[in-house]
């Protein structure tokens, strides 16, 4: 499994308040949430997100509410991967549960810029900056994380395995 | 190698001898939570499942109490959906309006966690149940999904940190100052993955109410919970609140520890977290001249009984500052029943406060208190992220009820020792 896209950065400690304020969380519909992600630390990433795109930031992302809308938010914008250098544990699960990759690496979160082009492996967990020509090697998924991810989601893997 | 009081919960459920941390586990749940923001999520996810049947409908706990009473349609649409649901599953504990109050003050109150369990939410704050020596912790929706078909959750097993306290506590410093001052030393993800095991003589000077809100903002230096041993004050209030029986668990002597700290109750002062982050604390004599627009004093944090007290006493025959809006949040129907046996409704209202039912309301900036932009709040909360109570371009201060009265008598954030 793989992703590549264009990389939006962020930077310490990025909240579930502003990747999804909870103003917005009368509705849990994918669509409705992803008109929103992001909007009260980046007004513009809602219209210059693209398919495929890759979010990277630094330590605790995901800090706070444990509101799954926030991945699922990042997931329908577009996002096929977030790197950060650490996870805040709630918003970590919530995303293998929902099925949106995340991976961490200090290295890779620190150096990679801004609009960079960025590819993941994630059966090795590399990392390759293609628009600087580095590679960092991230944590790699243990199969059954992989095997959630590609069902799309926990109920889907907990139904495959019935 | 010995175990962590949370280790020692975590393998009992696990039906294991021992556990490491960093192993990964498969525990069953004594409760399985979700709030009218999550469930919603979580009971869509359910559909998912071939098999609709929940593992124990007396083991789930769903209450309506973030943006309740509804304050839209689409609020409202997602209460609907909850109510419906607990009826066709016949879920016990099902709070709606009139017996809802806010999660974790409540389901203590209901006496439907004690020492010794496990627990999942699909709310951060689901930590808070650490005070009675259970192990709780925040999840989302999927996992609740998955807790409330299977009564199972995995877990890696966390390594911890030890917090010794010790002393008595000094002039008006309370449980909201005790893990502000720890966040503010250790930063907002300084505990993250682990568990914060709070520990020591000191323990014993701490209330009840001080323990829940310690264990409480536990997940605001990002852990995955926080826990108190049980001691004498923590049956009490278990045989008052509980029928349920419990297991006294104990940390190991040989016990293994990332960090250990002191925490030494009679130095600490009334700190206060500066946006927009909980670890930016001052210490009361060091805030300078902040003025404020607004007070909120209530939350799953901060509101509980004491909690209305000690902001009673404070503004008792005195009027709130000219300008400033004073919301007073009772955490649930019991605590608002108490404040009006004890006459604190009363003491509120005259002094220009509001007081409204239960709800988590402006905390989170749903309703009840949301700020315009350039706006300020002294609030008894827990989180003070850019936006949470309103407009991007407004700012939150997180203090105790204590400050909190304080300040909405001076209208700027003030010591509770100069009113």
């Amino acid at each position: 499994m793989k992703a590549k896209g264009t990389v939006h950065k962020y930077g310490d400690n990025v909240d579930t308040d502003v990747i999804i304020p909870a103003r917005y969380l009368n509705s849990s519909d994918p669509e409705d949430l992803k008109k929103h992600c992001m909007e009260d630390i980046d007004t513009e990433f809602v219209g210059r997100v693209k398919q495929g795109d890759i979010m990277v930031a630094n330590k605790n992302f995901g800090c706070g509410s444990s509101r799954e809308h926030a991945p699922i938010a990042i997931k329908a914008s577009g996002i096929s991967c977030v790197i950060a250098e650490t996870f805040a544990r709630i918003f970590y699960r919530n995303s293998i549960n929902i099925g949106l990759p995340i991976i961490e690496c200090p290295e890779a979160a620190k150096e990679i810029a801004a609009g960079d082009e960025v590819e993941i492996d994630f059966d090795s967990g590399k990392i390759y900056d293609l628009t600087k020509g580095t590679e960092y090697q991230g944590q790699a998924f243990p199969p059954f994380m992989q095997e959630i991810i590609s069902k799309e989601g926990l109920i889907n893997y907990i139904n495959s395995k019935e | 190698m010995g175990m962590t009081m949370t280790q020692k919960i975590l393998a009992k459920h696990a039906g294991l001898e021992s556990v490491t941390a960093g192993q990964l586990i498969e525990a069953n749940l004594d409760l399985v939570l979700g709030n009218d923001v999550t469930s919603p999520v979580a009971i869509k996810e359910l559909s998912k499942f071939k098999n609709q049947q929940v593992f124990d409908k007396d083991k789930i706990a769903l209450v309506m109490d973030h943006f309740t009473p509804n304050k839209d349609i689409k609020s409202a649409e997602h209460c609907k959906c909850v109510r419906e649901y607990a009826d066709a599953n016949n879920i016990t504990n099902f709070f709606d309006v009139g017996a809802m109050g806010i999660e974790h003050a409540l389901l203590p109150e209901k006496g439907l966690i004690v020492a010794g369990e496990t627990c999942i939410g699909a709310d951060s704050h689901t930590c808070t149940y650490g005070a009675l020596g259970a192990f709780s912790t925040g999840v989302g929706s999927t996992d609740m999904a998955a807790g409330m078909m299977t009564g199972k959750a995995w877990f890696k097993v966390p390594s911890a940190i030890k917090f010794n306290i010790v002393g008595e506590k000094a002039a008006w410093v309370s449980g909201k100052d005790v893990i502000l001052h720890i966040i503010g030393m250790i930063g907002v993800d300084g505990a993250l993955y682990k568990s914060m095991e709070f520990v020591g003589e000191g323990i014993k000077n701490l209330t009840m109410d001080d323990r829940f809100t310690i264990a409480n903002m536990a997940i605001e230096a990002g852990a995955k919970n926080g826990i108190f041993p049980v001691d004498e004050l923590t049956e009490a209030y278990m045989k008052e609140h509980s029928t349920k029986s419990y297991t006294k668990y104990e940390a190991d002597a040989d016990a293994v520890y990332d960090e250990e700290y002191t925490i030494d109750l009679s130095t600490l002062k009334p700190t206060v977290a500066f946006p927009h982050l909980p670890e930016n604390t001052k210490t009361i004599d060091e805030v300078g001249d902040i003025k404020i627009d607004q007070v909120v004093i209530g939350s799953c944090t901060n509101g509980r009984i004491s909690d209305m007290r000690i902001a009673a006493e404070i503004m008792k025959g005195k009027t709130v500052a000219k300008g400033v809006r004073v919301i007073v949040i009772p955490g649930t129907q019991d605590v608002y029943m108490q404040m009006l046996k004890e006459g604190l409704t009363e003491t509120f209202i005259k002094a220009g406060a509001v007081v409204s039912t239960p709800t988590c309301g402006p905390c989170l900036g749903g309703h009840m208190g949301v700020m315009a932009a350039g706006e300020r709040t002294v609030s008894t909360t827990n989180r003070n992220f850019v936006g949470r109570m309103g407009h991007v371009d407004s700012e939150v201060y997180l203090a105790s009820p204590a400050v909190a009265a304080a300040s909405a008598i001076t209208g700027k954030i003030s010591s509770p020792a100069e009113v």
